[in-house]
């Protein structure tokens, strides 16, 4: 069983979906047991860092996924999911005091820049289809995905550049939009389910990941 | 690089397609889903669902529209018309909708994009304006609400900065004289809004030709464009509308 995680913001049946569509049989649940049990898990994004950290922490997700994320099992998280991955975030937060997240990758999910260095100004949110540049060629997450691919994004949030990242994409700024840790541990930050084509053949590729011996 | 958007928009009414549908080589034009799915292999960007159903029992199969395209779609799909409250808003997007998009409501209380977008973020929240040209100055635009029928006073420029500062992910912005014309964007509408806030921009009301696609890019300076009846007739097809577009140096996704 692929445990898709639910902390209680909103509708997962096209996360859900998608798995289902790459061969995976994913359930919805908010529960941690579940969770523990699961050969595979998917973190979605819905609403805010401050908002979903603290359903999670409500519902005693963190401490399982922390553990399950360590132990090595394959894991997905997409957009917020993935800034979920990350110490802390600043989205809803006090100004210096980022909410905590899992803590897998060092440093703070933090506001996408409205103009660049050049100060071109850029529409936040970040929103609709733009490049995934691959950092190194042949990573699994994207095998048979050519360098440059268009995904789905919206967000105005974005991880901070960190040496787990495994693609990156540009709009104001360059930021990571895939890392990985360890073997098995993914994030992204567009929506593989939203990305027609593209999106399922990345979640045929996690398919691939989840189901190794 | 971010591209732009290309948008195909259906009206739907107790869950069926209505206004204009005849496409071509599709077992039933009427179903909402068959109809995007159709536009996703086209590459369209994204769909917007137009909920016209007129009374409010009968919004009922928008919500299991909304359902069901949240299984069946991979891409990203916005539902429009007739919200009225933070709980309407809730209810669509518990059943899968990515985006609302709100118009009216907004318009007579404005705060419910400051409670919608606190509650579901604001790229969830599309604020839709429907502007006309003012009579006496034809550098100003009008908001008009209720389906076009209802002229506010309120100027669309200044009312587009409020809900973007309220919250507003995009607005969507109609063109009530270049509507069903065919004669093009209003592009000194679409530019005037677009240079004013810093969230994207989708232009709509008037295409008819390939040139006017690119126009609303170029001249409107939009982030995305929207069209209904030239996709829903198969007199274009997105493709064709991207391919367009890539060839006067527009980024899109093909």
């Amino acid at each position: 069983m692929i445990a898709v995680v639910d902390y209680r913001k909103g509708n997962l049946s096209s996360v859900q979906r998608g798995l289902q569509d790459a061969g995976l049989d994913a359930r919805i649940t908010d529960e941690a047991a579940a969770i523990a049990r699961a050969r595979a898990i998917v973190l979605p994004g819905v609403g805010s860092f401050a908002d979903a950290a603290g359903s999670m922490e409500q519902l005693g997700q963190m401490e399982v996924l922390r553990q399950r994320i360590a132990a090595g099992v394959p894991f997905l998280g997409i957009c917020l999911g993935m800034h979920l991955l990350f110490e802390g975030g600043s989205e809803h937060a006090a100004p210096g005091v980022p909410t905590p997240g899992l803590g897998v990758i060092p440093g703070t999910v933090d506001a996408l820049p409205a103009a660049d260095g050049a100060g071109r100004t850029y529409k936040i949110p970040h929103v609709g289809w733009n490049n995934v540049d691959q950092c190194v060629p042949g990573n699994p997450l994207f095998a048979g995905i050519a360098d440059g691919e268009y995904f789905y994004f919206t967000h105005s949030y974005a991880a901070p550049p960190c040496s787990a990242a495994i693609a990156t994409a540009t709009h104001s700024v360059e930021f990571p939009c895939a890392v990985q840790v360890g073997e098995a541990c993914f994030g992204v930050q567009f929506h593989p389910e939203k990305s027609s084509d593209a999106g399922a053949a990345l979640l045929r590729n996690f398919a691939a990941i989840a189901n190794r011996p | 690089m971010l591209t732009k958007r290309v948008i195909p928009c259906m009206d739907v009414a107790e869950g069926r397609v209505v206004k204009g549908v005849n496409f071509v080589n599709l077992r039933d034009a009427g179903d909402p889903i068959q109809l995007a799915q159709r536009y996703d292999e086209q590459k369209a960007d994204e769909v917007i669902f137009l909920d016209i159903t007129a009374t409010s029992d009968k919004r009922a199969t928008t919500v299991d529209l909304a359902a069901r395209a949240a299984g069946e779609l991979h891409l990203p799909y916005t539902v429009g018309g007739g919200f009225r409250t933070v709980e309407d808003i809730r209810t669509m997007i518990a059943a899968g909708a990515d985006k609302v998009s709100v118009n009216s409501a907004a318009v007579a209380d404005p705060s419910l994009i400051t409670r919608a977008s606190q509650a579901f973020g604001c790229q969830a929240i599309i604020v839709a304006i429907d502007a006309k040209r003012r009579a006496d100055n034809p550098n100003k635009w009008e908001v008009y609400v209720a389906g076009g029928r209802k002229a506010t006073g309120i100027d669309a420029v200044e009312w587009a900065v409020e809900a973007a500062r309220r919250g507003a992910g995009e607005i969507l912005l109609t063109s009530m004289d270049c509507d069903g014309s065919r004669d093009g964007f209003d592009c000194a509408l679409t530019r005037a809004v677009a240079r004013a806030v810093d969230i994207p921009v989708i232009a709509s009301g008037g295409v008819g030709k390939l040139e006017h696609f690119a126009q609303g890019i170029l001249e409107g300076e939009a982030d995305a464009v929207l069209a209904a009846s030239v996709f829903h007739f198969g007199e274009l097809t997105v493709r064709q509308v991207k391919e367009y577009m890539a060839a006067q140096g527009i980024p899109v996704r093909l």
